[in-house]
């Protein structure tokens, strides 16, 4: 079944017509292939990178005795870990539901057995059954293979919550991964790619390590590129203290493709909108890997730059750019870590997301768009995980599957959604979230991405979808590179913001006919 | 001799359960939920989350949207369970109660689809090669320890009968500290002894996933974070 899989990835144009053959079921699992991934191991991180963010730089000697008592420690401290590690019956509704188990076939992969890593150890050294008979119920000593197994696995999950969504009890194998990479931190194993970039934006302000000179003089090229393009003053304001709105984005939307796109499409719509906005250099990133490697003390840390350059800044309303589990913190954890933001304008939700403004804008007739600009495009949307699955937008659950939606088919004439249960809030992951997005991790992420390919490949096929957009950073690096093994360009991955940007009616705009071909 | 020695079991299982179980509770309740964590989409309101719950133990809906195999023996068994600790309620109530009078021929049914449910599950456990993976010993045992309690039930209605109206005298005189004789028939006392067994285990094992559901914050939480200002008295501590 598994090669039939293999096989069928690549969809062939010459024979496309209209037998079934060429769909494949997205969400098959290839075959168990016991231990096939225990050799992927993501770069650990230098000693450095450690101390920064407070943990010890190598190995410490008592490390099994630390990470025991760590585990105990976590367990009273998080109401979720405690009851999922107690309540799973391993009943396997959550088997098939991992887009890296379904990837790479490796039974570890399956949420229950990666979470098993973690619950035997629970079970051994925190309840009496695992105490006394540890192999009646599956419970093992912490050894220094389990220990490896942890760093293993436990980077090969991107905490989408994908398990949750099909688990009776809720469990969300997210819940323990984070704290099995808060005790692999506290010991001295902590992963190169998360806290080396969370050491960055305590000093610098964002994960890329982007000093202020140079940001300034890439939003004052961004500004030239604007005006070339419209004929028009848009700006993109850096630290103007008195402005209504501060926008926080991920760093990526400054220099990678398709993110920049997006982030010109946030300018136009302050600019038509005519809002008084800045960006900040000290809070220059959404993103925030605190939650990725389950430490709190460092996404709150994270956090509070956002609350300080808030209040240096007078603003009235926060804004998060297109970023999925920046949007996570922001929307769940914000209020939490660095609130009361009683400081701001109690009139909007603290803090906003950009697609929220948007729409609102949309709806109220203050932004107009010319759907035909992107008559190029056939469109579907992906709901990225910590979007779809840890966070809400407007008023009503389930808004945050519709507002991108409406703002897509706002923007363009064709629109088809993709297979129903591999969106919304079934939605698979892009296979490089949480803290995966590493080169390190690569043959794990193109697994990973093998569904969400499969489905678009699906989509494709069946209604000639060209391209995808998304709204979280991670997801659109991801797809640029994993889009390219399944025959779609490299720029089929779209900022939801570029496909505004294409489509908006600036006011005033001297040469608003001009094409954007090639946007790259 | 025998009575008594099943009294005393009884009662310490009786002990164990509600003992256990309160400890248990106790440390859900009382485990701080530093963040809002419901999986989304999610109820904005108190009442939503009552909806939500309502329909995740009644129904099952997230297993029945997950997989329909799981779902189908879930009920069953869970449903026949219920069923046949209702039915049960006669040997502990004097005079029986008239809804349980009233169910005691389903009950019978429900037996069955309880066995035929555990089976189901026991089967997948064994084939399915993505279960048998995940499976400890204690994953099998507990199947069969509750199939054997079906079994030895049935065994008493349809095989070797046991005086039950001796039985009733037995828990009755239990509830009122007052021992009456238990009749020593094999069926029965294997029942009770995997009775009291199951209750001594239960607060050691994944059958907490009966207390822990209503605890899994995934489910249990309002979205409102951005509305409400969630904060526990650990991370508060941060602030100061």
């Amino acid at each position: 079944m598994s090669e039939e899989i293999r096989s069928s990835t690549r969809t062939n144009d010459a024979d496309h017509a209209s037998d079934m053959d060429s769909f494949v079921d997205p969400l098959e699992m290839a075959d168990l292939a016991p231990g096939c991934m225990s050799e992927m191991h993501s770069f650990e991180a230098a000693p450095e990178h450690q101390q920064k963010l407070g943990f010890p730089g190598e190995l410490v000697d008592d490390w099994h005795d630390k990470a025991v008592a760590k585990m105990g420690d976590l367990v009273s401290k998080y109401k979720s870990l405690r009851v999922f590690l107690d309540s799973c019956v391993k009943c396997g509704a959550c088997a098939d539901k991992c887009h890296y188990g379904m990837g790479t076939g490796d039974p570890k992969n399956m949420p229950v057995a990666r979470q098993d890593l973690f619950r035997s150890v629970y079970r051994r050294y925190y309840t009496t059954a695992g105490k006394y008979f540890p192999a009646l119920v599956g419970a093992r000593d912490l050894t220094t293979e389990v220990l490896d197994e942890w760093y293993s696995y436990f980077h090969q999950c991107s905490q989408c919550r994908r398990c949750s969504v099909y688990c009776p009890y809720g469990i969300d194998t997210a819940e323990i991964s984070m704290a099995a990479r808060e005790i692999l931190d506290t010991i001295g194993r902590g992963q190169k790619y998360c806290n080396e970039i969370i050491g960055k934006v305590h000093e610098l302000g964002n994960n890329l390590g982007l000093p202020e000179k140079a940001m300034r003089a890439t939003l004052e090229d961004f500004e030239e590129d604007l005006e070339d393009e419209t004929g028009l003053e848009i700006k993109l304001p850096l630290d103007v203290k008195g402005a209504d709105i501060l926008l926080v984005t991920p760093s990526a939307d400054f220099f990678a493709e398709p993110h920049i796109d997006g982030l010109l499409g946030y300018a136009k719509v302050f600019h038509e909108a005519g809002a008084s906005w800045t960006l900040s250099t000290t809070a220059s990133e959404a993103a925030n890997f605190g939650m990725f490697i389950g430490s709190y003390e460092n996404m709150r840390k994270v956090s509070l730059r956002v609350r300080k350059a808030a209040e240096e800044l007078g603003v009235k309303r926060i804004i998060f750019g297109e970023c999925g589990h920046a949007w996570r913190v922001a929307y769940s954890f914000l209020n939490t870590l660095a609130g009361p933001f009683d400081f701001l304008d109690s009139n909007y939700p603290v803090p906003q997301h950009i697609c929220e403004y948007t729409w609102d804008l949309v709806e109220r007739g203050i932004i107009k768009f010319d759907k035909s600009k992107n008559d190029e495009y056939r469109l579907t949307f992906h709901d990225s995980c910590n979007v779809a699955r840890g966070s809400g937008m407007g008023d009503k659950p389930g808004d945050q599957f519709e507002i991108p939606r409406n703002i897509l088919k706002a923007t363009c004439n064709n629109y088809f959604d993709m297979q129903e249960n591999t969106i919304r809030k079934e939605t698979v992951c892009c296979g490089g979230g949480g803290g995966l997005l590493t080169d390190d991790l690569l043959d794990l992420r193109k697994k990973g991405a093998s569904p969400r390919m499969k489905a678009l490949s699906n989509a494709r096929e069946e209604h000639g979808v060209t391209h995808m957009a998304a709204i979280c950073a991670i997801c659109k690096s991801q797809f640029a590179k994993v889009m390219p093994g399944y025959d779609f360009e490299i720029d089929s991955i779209l900022s939801v913001h570029q496909m505004v940007s294409n489509a908006i009616i600036m006011t005033g705009a001297t040469n608003p006919d001009e094409d954007e071909e090639d946007d790259g | 001799m025998l009575t008594a020695i099943y009294a005393i079991l009884f009662y310490l299982a009786t002990i164990c359960l509600i003992g256990g179980l309160g400890i248990r509770i106790y440390q859900f309740a009382n485990t701080p939920a530093p963040l809002k964590i419901p999986t989304t989409p999610a109820p904005k309101t108190r009442l939503g989350v009552g909806f939500r719950m309502f329909r995740e133990v009644v129904f099952f809906q997230t297993l029945f949207n997950s997989n329909k195999w799981i779902w189908l023996f879930g009920v069953m068994f869970h449903l026949g369970l219920l069923l046949v600790v209702l039915r049960h309620l006669r040997y502990f109530t004097e005079p029986v109660w008239f809804w349980v009078e009233l169910i005691q021929p389903f009950g019978i049914y429900a037996g069955f689809a309880m066995l035929a449910g555990l089976a189901g599950l026991l089967l997948r456990r064994i084939i399915l090669a993505a279960i048998r993976y995940i499976s400890a010993p204690s994953d099998y045992l507990m199947l069969i320890l509750l199939m054997l309690i079906g079994a030895s039930g049935f065994a008493m209605k349809y095989a070797v009968h046991t005086d039950i109206v001796a039985v009733k005298k037995f828990f009755l005189g239990l509830i009122l500290f007052d021992w009456q004789p238990l009749p020593a028939d094999m069926p029965l006392l294997v029942h009770l002894t995997l009775v009291a067994l199951l209750m001594i285990i239960f607060p050691f094992s994944k059958l907490l996933h009966a207390p822990g559901i209503f605890f899994s914050p995934s489910l249990n939480q309002v979205d409102n974070a951005r509305e409400k200002r969630h904060i526990v008295a650990w991370a508060a501590d941060l602030e100061k």
